[in-house]
């Protein structure tokens, strides 16, 4: 057998207009934890919910589980509506953010549960829970219980309790954020691996952005329960379409400019009445009138004032400077306010000290413009 | 509000079992509980003819046979809740704070009150100061030493109950950041200055919690004050000796009322005005293991106290061993086997059926323990909270009002179940499972809610779940639930007494009627082999839970704690 038979179930993932109301805290209202999400997560893929706590992510990947029934809307599992189906029916497993190991039962009952649970045949759990514990190099610890292996063990035991029961999807529940920092990296390239190779459709929950960028074929940001953009990694973090999403992914200096005119994706703004071309302005930017320039810290350069030049769009004073070690990380007040500045291989190029008088190069083809914050797409 | 209600209906409709689960316990506690009681309290407000009337209850309360009881109920409670709580923060600060030798035996001392048999400490006082006394007549040589009354009942009582108060402080003063104390002294307090100004403090919460747990006990203690206080009248003994010497059931059932309300009153402060006052810090960091004083002036003076109250109880307890051997106590000491010749003899039958009895209702309790705690800490349906709280009503109804009301409530169509079997198993299960809801409800608390639904979406049942997964969890409470139920299904006297028949006699009955015709060696023989049944017992069902659940280490759902 091959290891494609895990995923000979997986299926695609449809939410439409879902949402959940709770009864708020005191009683006296309710509160809109997932609001109206319309979402089609394909046959194989990865897609991350990102977003802070309390913006939904949980409530939907725990309806989609099947802990929580929603309020309305509906959640396609291929073709067929799970929403009013019990979890225990639907054909998913989770793996949970404590994993959720059963403590009095041996690694290999851990896995084996979710078959002995189908009434499978013996020979059947043997072979499969077998494949299952080869798969995720555990068949040495089979007989131990989970207390006595490491986290990341723990970890593993926890994924192949969920896999081998051949889920249509699997859910992940923010499942490496008990590691240590080292072990959480390794195990998310490992676990993005194995994905890919079993090939089963997979929606996984985090409030971790670098997580979200390392594992996921689409990211979708969540905020204040609704949806506020899909897309991959990349078009996440290069392309934001709110100040919101440009904010949580990443780090970003937002400036107010004035936009003079456009040129199909190009756009011509004003900054201190200077004038420059953001070639690649975005989707959401308008057309005229005052709009925010998105400035990564590592599109911004610092240049000494001796070699002054026309076109330095800004100028300023270091106010605090850190040594990273691979990046020196500034702060600097400018006229137009303070800027984050991040420059990597610091050595190769002048370092400033807090105090300097600087001037701040922008590089334009990595920026975008949104809408002016009072506008702003929500 | 709505909304969620009909949620969780919709869950009920989806999960049949639970449904059923549900239902089951709600009609359980509406037979054995809410029922019994509610016929206590409309039989106190109705007259002869049935209709609604203060009148008779009005008339009755002015009236001296009521108020003496109530008045010596309520004196009795205090003192023996002030003395108790103060021997069990002596013992309890001894035991978690100093260092000192010989703590295992204090601690098993501090355990023998919990499961022995009742009249024991009654009985030892006989022996020790009765009118043929060890003490007063052979080594004072007092001819009319009086041992009947008050003064017997606050000693009795204050043995029997400390460890409740012991194990209630114990609790706290462990739990008490130690951090605290070393930030007074660090801040250059003396030792005496911060435990007055710090540890004391601290414990309060404690000290009323136990006060008012003892204060709930000696309330309803029957056992103690029906054979030892003399003509002290206490609510418990006069109800029952209304309603069985006088025949006036709407008497008793009134005096029932009068000694419900203090011991609900106590239970409904203890439970949810006092925990919610606790200072027990809760980080969930490790607390370096509590620093124990070796301070020699500290230590000796503890020990010595705590060895003094091991020796007293030793000697109680001793006494009642020596008796069931001596042919008549004060008189003749010499050594017979005629008093456990005539246990297993015409004692028998009352033994087996206590032992019957017991452990037919020992699994009930136990599991309907577990379902409650199950149900209500992890389930959501309509009604949760009421369930919750009925069923911890048990724990504060004194024994003599729940059998009261179970004559009234069981002794016509119909429910006709007066003196069976089935309402003797039943009444047993319905007071003693609040340990084990109580144990259950404080180790799913701890267990990761994760974990169920690990099985859930496994494909698992709500059934299979609980028989799985949580059952085997909750091993440890479902055992400590077993054994309190069963200890306290072969001790119990007060519901009893009004529930036995001819055919169901028990053996704490018998006991009693040989206080009342004062074959005092037969029933220490007959409390003796209770005893080694106890501890017997308690050994197989150690046996049995160990095999109901499968080996592997008691460990707590991975690294779930740490989340």
């Amino acid at each position: 057998m091959s290891e494609r038979d895990f995923s000979a179930r997986s299926s695609n993932v449809t939410l439409i207009n879902l949402t959940k109301r709770f009864k708020s805290l005191d009683g006296s209202g309710e509160v809109l934890a997932v609001d109206d999400v319309n979402l089609e997560v394909k046959t194989g893929e990865l897609v991350t919910i990102l977003g802070p706590s309390g913006c939904g992510k949980t409530t939907t990947l725990r309806m989609i589980a099947g802990f929580e029934y929603p309020t309305s809307g509906s959640i396609l599992i291929g073709d067929k509506d799970v929403a009013k189906i019990p979890p225990n029916k639907r054909g998913l497993s989770m793996v949970f953010q404590s994993y959720a190991l059963f403590p009095h039962l041996t690694i290999y009952e851990n896995v084996a549960y979710g078959l002995r649970v189908q009434k499978l045949p013996a020979n059947e759990i043997r072979e499969r829970t077998e494949r299952a514990l080869d798969l995720m190099q555990l068949t040495t610890m089979a007989k131990r219980y989970p207390s006595q292996v490491s986290g990341g063990q723990q970890q593993r035991i926890a994924l192949a309790r969920a896999i081998v029961i051949e889920p249509s999807v699997l859910l992940f529940d923010e499942p490496l954020s008990n590691l240590d920092a080292k072990l959480r990296e390794y195990m998310r390239d490992e676990l993005r691996k194995l994905q890919k190779r079993l090939g089963i459709t997979s929606l996984y929950v985090t409030h971790d952005q670098s997580e979200a960028m390392a594992i996921s074929d689409r990211v979708v940001i969540m905020k204040e329960g609704r949806i506020r953009q899909v897309g991959t990694p990349r078009e996440i973090y290069a392309f934001p379409q709110s100040r919101f999403v440009a904010d949580f992914m990443g780090k970003a200096n937002f400036l107010e400019v004035e936009v003079l005119g456009t040129n199909g994706e190009s756009a011509r703004i004003d900054i201190g009445g200077k004038t420059f071309i953001v070639p690649r302005a975005g989707r959401v930017r308008p057309n005229s009138g005052s709009a925010l320039l998105v400035v990564r810290p590592e599109a911004l350069r610092l240049i000494s004032l001796a070699n002054v030049e026309n076109e330095i769009p800004l100028k300023g004073c270091v106010d605090r400077f850190t040594y990273f070690g691979n990046i020196a990380r500034y702060e600097v007040a400018t006229e137009n306010g303070p800027l984050l500045i991040e420059s990597y291989n610091p050595e190769a190029s002048s370092i400033f000290e807090e105090g300097d008088n600087v001037g701040v190069l922008i590089d334009f083809e990595s920026v975008r413009l949104l809408p002016p914050e009072d506008k702003e797409q929500q | 509000m709505r909304e969620n209600t009909r949620l969780s209906v919709a869950h009920l409709v989806r999960d049949p079992v639970l449904l059923f689960l549900v239902i089951l316990v709600f009609v359980g506690l509406f037979l054995f509980i809410i029922l019994p009681l509610g016929k206590i309290f409309a039989y106190s407000v109705t007259n002869n003819d049935g209709r609604l009337s203060f009148q008779a209850a009005w008339d009755m309360l002015k009236s001296r046979s009521y108020l003496e009881p109530l008045k010596n109920s309520m004196l009795l409670g205090i003192t023996t809740g002030i003395l108790a709580t103060i021997i069990g923060y002596v013992f309890a600060y001894a035991l978690t704070r100093v260092d000192m030798p010989l703590k295992g035996f204090f601690k098993t001392i501090a355990t023998i009150p919990i499961i022995s048999p009742p009249f024991i400490l009654s009985l030892s006082m006989i022996f020790l100061f009765g009118r043929n006394g060890l003490i007063t007549r052979r080594l004072l040589g007092i001819e009319d030493a009086n041992v009947y009354g008050m003064h017997s009942l606050v000693v009795v009582q204050t043995i029997s109950f400390f460890p409740i108060a012991y194990l209630t402080l114990t609790g706290t003063l462990s739990k008490l950041n130690p951090a605290v104390e070393d930030a007074a002294l660090n801040l250059g307090a003396s030792k005496a200055r911060i435990f007055r100004t710090v540890t004391l403090p601290l414990s309060v919460p404690g000290i009323l919690s136990s006060f008012l747990l003892v204060f709930i006990q000696s309330m309803e203690d029957f056992s103690n004050p029906a054979v030892i206080s003399g003509s002290f009248s206490t609510l418990a003994v006069e109800a029952y000796r209304t309603i069985t010497g006088m025949y006036d059931m709407r008497g008793g059932s009134l005096m029932a009322l009068l000694l419900l309300i203090p011991t609900l009153i106590a239970f409904l402060l203890q439970k949810y005005w006092l925990s919610g006052k606790s200072f027990v810090t809760v980080t969930g960091k490790p607390t370096i293991s509590q620093q124990q004083s070796k301070d020699p002036k500290l230590v000796w003076p503890l020990f010595a106290l705590s060895m003094l109250i091991s020796l007293v109880i030793l000697l109680f307890y001793g006494t009642v061993l020596v008796g069931a051997f001596v042919k008549v106590w004060g008189i003749n000491f010499s050594f017979t086997w005629a008093h456990f010749k005539y246990v297993m003899t015409l004692g028998w039958i009352p033994l087996r059926n206590s032992v019957v009895l017991a452990l037919a209702s020992t699994p009930i309790a136990g599991l309907l323990g577990m379902i409650i705690a199950f149900l209500v800490v992890r389930k959501e349906f309509p009604g949760r909270r009421a369930m919750e709280f009925i069923s911890m009503l048990t724990f504060a109804v004194p024994g003599t009002v729940v059998g009261i009301g179970y004559i009234l409530a069981f002794n016509d169509k119909p429910f006709m179940w007066t003196g069976s079997a089935f309402l003797l198993i039943m009444a047993f299960a319905f007071r003693n499972m609040p340990v084990g809801i109580e144990a259950g409800t404080s180790t799913l608390l701890q267990i990761d809610r994760s974990i169920e639904e690990a099985s859930t979406i496994l494909g698992a049942t709500g059934a299979v779940t609980f028989r799985r997964i949580s059952l085997p969890m909750l091993k440890q409470a479902f055992f400590s639930g077993l054994v309190y139920s069963f200890v306290r299904a072969m001790t119990a006297v007060s519901t009893v007494i009004f529930l036995i028949s001819p055919r169901w006699n028990l053996a704490t009955i018998s006991i009693f009627s040989l206080f009342e015709s004062s074959k005092y060696s037969d029933a220490a023989a007959y409390i003796i082999v209770m005893i080694l049944f106890i501890i017997v017992a308690i050994g197989v069902l150690n046996l049995l839970v160990g095999l109901l659940g499968r080996g592997g280490p008691s460990a707590s759902g991975g690294t779930s704690e740490r989340a």
